[in-house]
């Protein structure tokens, strides 16, 4: 039908839009060329020179220590946060707190955190890009827990006591198990925004200790280089593999459950 | 449960390491700047007063105009496609979800440089137009790089509250409007749309926010041609080192943002059904 | 007025509809019945232009309505659901199918404001969906549908959404409103009450089949397949050589084997006019007020057979009872009538027919 396809034309051109420029990096990984404008054969040239650009594995070793870092102390503070708040879902200062790094631009945080260290005169390495990044790391990891923990039924909790469980108890067992997936998620995230984020690091890092975006920035902003091609193309194959394994991870917890016919 | 122990922690580093530091912005910006950087204890409003300088509002003006654009066209691209998405049986959906937000993991940066590749004169785009026939153009640092790269980073922002909105909506209502005699234009201008204004204004807001404070896509793909307020303060700070200023000018770039959000919850909650 | 002419409708591999013929008079009002799945609400998708048969005619007026877009029909619906626009207030729902006409704005709200008055909602004109009782957005969804002035107006489980007290209420009301305004009345249900209460006619549906179209007295008491006889009023069903036997459960009598006592249909303790004797162990009895309900289990047969009778019961479980009935009260069915045994009809290619 004429009419449908018209309605569909926008769809299509939307994923033409988001995937032109994937291709093209993924392609061009694999020229042998410098020119990022021309395919001149099949190489896998710029793995290697990328393997061996002893620049983006210094940034690339920051970042994963950044990521893991902040990922931990968010998912640490964020669960206390959201537990502590318990089932009250109108607990103000804490949707204030939780919403505020999701609001305000990451470059006012950027700049806000890089003025308080000057202040506090701590000396700008890692560590500063770390504690900055627990900022919005916790956040999430605690609105993401919230959101877990406002759909646990709490009659479970209530059904525990009565059958005569101790508060601590009935938190061990029944409320964390319940609380896992969430925490879990929000780890992830936490990891992932780490990971990718640049702005914040590129006013907190130490010049000497850049983290991959920060890497990357300069080597952009001095012209194209091919290296990234074949950097982008290794990120999206493991972002990629993530998304199919978390699917693959959730369809087999909820396997069982009725698939609702369309 | 007591919740201090729990709450404490997080409360505190939050405090300390956002809180404060939005605060002593907020202070600097009605300081002196220091001789050497940093600030000097000294009261001022001429942090403010240079605001209304030509050249800093046009900058300020500038940047709403990119930002809004972007807005727009993220809108008109991205509501019919999480229509049509909405419209998928359950699985589709999921799949087309996902196809949307997959580019958006990789490295942003990367995303960025993608349309550097693209755009610019040698690029792919002039090498497609050519194939079709057309005469070559020369996008790369202008506007229409600039806002090109915001709607591709923050494109995602818009479908996927617009998604939320939509297959929420109960097909049944276009149904009854059917049958009341309203053809499709007309049952979507009379339900489909007004029920879905939430997720139009969350989206706005998610592409709107993003895009106004940017520097690095104004950078990258505008050349330093198209100075946005995100570069500016930027600039002050890291280039200029006048602090006061720079936080005089981010407390502006707040109080727009500021205005919309207000803007937004009592548009949402003028449009909310309960 | 309206005709269905031989309309059958696949869903993949289901068979929601086969060969459906009815016919609908003017201004009757006129009932689908049927279990979940047997496909009524296919067919009244099919009439308000959700659906478009694979097979089959409908006309209305002798004119095809089939090519007739959903938003051009005579028809209107309302809806399970109610489907009521939760951003528009009582008024605006009501006025929007009028809108759609394009009528001068003065007609448009007389015709609102007197149809809020017939259903008793004058008062509550500027309020949303959302701040309506159950009952009070069930009669925005009528006053909705009748006021665009149908030819024909389809109900889906018009009561099904009510608790018990406004459903009585409600029952009243429409019956009051279908005499009033004169519009043709189609109601679907699963619920044989609600049918048998409001409907001059019924339909009984069942697979994908209409299996009878009586009135409902004559649907109660004479049912001609077992089908019918089954989920109408609950008959019992007894085999025999040539057909089945359907008696109502408050039609059996009931007499204790071993004392001679009597059960309780059998007050006068008589036994002329006696068809057939059953004798059986009472297994459940269960007091519901004014009747008792009471299952008894007979060698030979593969369920219990069900006897309503007045006031508590004289006998209790675990009693040997024989079990009589007058002729007149045993209602025989052929056993040639094809697809209608329910046993012989498997369940599931009917299902997932709802939408």
């Amino acid at each position: 039908m004429r009419h449908r396809l018209l309605v569909k034309m926008p769809f299509w051109l939307t994923y033409v839009f988001l995937y032109a420029p994937v291709v093209v990096l993924v392609a061009m990984s694999f020229s042998a060329g410098r020119s990022p404008y021309a395919f001149e054969g099949f190489s896998l040239r710029w793995y290697g020179e990328l393997a061996g650009d002893d620049e983006i594995l210094h940034g690339l070793v920051n970042t994963l220590i950044v990521a893991a870092g902040s990922a931990a102390l968010s998912t640490v503070l964020g669960t206390l946060l959201a537990v502590g708040a318990g089932h009250d879902r109108r607990s103000r200062l804490l949707d204030a707190v939780t919403l505020l790094p999701a609001v305000v631009p990451d470059l006012l945080l950027a700049i806000g955190l890089l003025v308080f260290y000057a202040a506090v005169q701590l000396t700008l390495g890692l560590h500063s890009v770390l504690l900055a990044h627990t900022v919005f790391g916790t956040a999430f990891v605690a609105a993401l827990v919230r959101t877990r923990l406002a759909h646990t039924d709490p009659s479970l909790e209530e059904a525990s006591r009565d059958l005569g469980a101790t508060p601590l108890t009935t938190f061990v067992r029944i409320t964390l198990p319940s609380l896992v997936p969430g925490v879990a998620a929000g780890a992830l995230l936490a990891f992932t925004l780490s990971v990718d984020e640049f702005v914040i690091a590129f006013f907190t890092a130490a010049p000497t200790e850049p983290t991959l975006p920060v890497v990357v920035y300069s080597m952009v902003r001095f012209g194209v280089t091919p290296e990234i091609n074949a950097l982008a193309t290794l990120l999206l194959a493991v972002s990629f593999t993530a998304v199919v394994a978390a699917q693959r991870l959730t369809r087999t917890t909820t396997r069982g459950a009725p698939e609702a016919i369309g | 449960m007591k919740r201090w122990p729990l709450t404490g922690p997080g409360l505190t580093y939050l405090t300390v390491f956002m809180v404060i530091p939005l605060g002593l912005v907020l202070s600097y910006a009605f300081l002196r700047r220091g001789r050497f950087g940093g600030v000097v204890d000294e009261p001022t409003t001429e942090n403010f007063t240079r605001l209304a300088d030509p050249l800093y509002a046009d900058v300020v003006l500038h940047s709403t105009w990119i930002a809004a654009l972007t807005t727009v066209l993220a809108l008109l691209i991205g509501y019919p496609t999480a229509y049509v998405i909405a419209g998928l049986p359950r699985r589709r959906q999921t799949i087309a979800l996902i196809a949307v937000v997959l580019p958006f993991w990789t490295s942003f940066l990367i995303r960025v440089y993608a349309w550097i590749v693209l755009l610019s004169g040698p690029g792919w785009l002039n090498k497609a137009l050519r194939a079709i026939g057309l005469g070559p153009v020369d996008v790369l640092y202008t506007d229409a790089a600039v806002v090109t790269g915001l709607l591709y980073a923050y494109l995602p922002l818009m479908i996927l509250p617009l998604y939320a909105s939509l297959v929420r909506l109960d097909p049944q209502l276009r149904e009854a409007a059917a049958n009341l005699g309203a053809g499709p234009w007309t049952s979507f201008r009379t339900v489909t749309l007004p029920l879905t204004v939430p997720g139009i204004l969350t989206g706005c807001l998610f592409v709107f926010v993003p895009s106004f404070g940017n520097f690095v896509i104004p950078e990258l793909l505008g050349g330093g041609r198209s100075v946005l307020v995100g570069n500016l303060i930027r600039d002050q700070f890291l280039k200029a080192r006048d602090w006061p200023f720079g936080s005089a000018l981010a407390l502006a770039l707040l109080a727009v943002l500021m205005v919309l959000l207000l803007a937004q919850a009592w548009a949402a909650r003028r449009y909310a059904t309960r | 007025m309206i005709e269905i002419k031989g309309v059958s409708h696949r869903f993949g591999r289901t068979r929601a509809l086969d060969d459906v013929s009815l016919d609908i008079g003017e201004g009757e009002f006129c009932a689908l019945l049927g279990p979940s799945g047997c496909g009524k609400t296919t067919l009244l998708r099919i009439l308000a232009g959700f659906e478009t048969p694979d097979v089959g005619a409908v006309t209305l007026d002798r004119e095809d309505l089939l090519s007739v877009p959903p938003h051009r029909r005579p028809v209107n619906l309302m809806f399970q659901s109610f489907a009521l626009f939760p951003h528009m207030s009582v008024e605006r729902n009501v006025a929007y199918g009028l809108e759609r006409e394009r009528l001068p704005r003065a007609a448009i709200r007389e015709r609102v404001d007197a149809v809020l008055a017939t259903v008793g909602l004058t008062a509550y004109a500027r309020r949303k969906p959302h701040e309506l009782s159950g009952g009070q957005r069930q009669r925005v969804a009528l006053a909705r549908a009748i006021v665009k002035r149908p030819r024909l107006l389809l109900l889906d489980e018009p009561l099904s959404a009510l608790d018990k007290q406004v459903r009585a209420e409600m029952q009243l009301e429409l019956k009051r409103l279908q005499h009033e305004v004169g519009i043709t009345f189609l109601v679907v249900t699963h619920d044989q009450e609600e049918a048998m209460s409001l409907a001059d006619r019924i339909a009984v549906m069942n697979a994908g089949r209409i299996e009878q179209t009586d009135a409902p007295v004559t649907l109660y008491e004479r049912p001609r397949t077992t089908f019918v006889a089954g989920f109408v009023g609950a008959n019992n069903l007894f085999p025999g050589p040539n057909g089945i036997t359907a008696v109502r459960p408050e039609r059996i009598r009931i007499r204790n084997r071993i004392g001679g006592g009597k059960g309780g249909n059998d007050n006068d303790g008589t036994v002329e006019g006696e068809g057939e004797r059953l004798t059986g162990t009472v297994v459940d009895v269960s007091f519901h007020g004014g009747t008792s309900h009471l299952a008894v289990r007979v060698p030979g047969l593969d369920r219990p057979v069900l006897i309503a009778v007045q006031g508590p019961s004289r006998v209790t479980s675990g009693e040997q009872v024989s079990l009589s009935w007058p002729p007149d009260a045993a209602v025989h069915i052929p056993a040639s009538i094809p697809a209608s045994t329910p046993v012989s009809t498997p369940a599931s290619p009917i299902e997932g027919e709802e939408p």
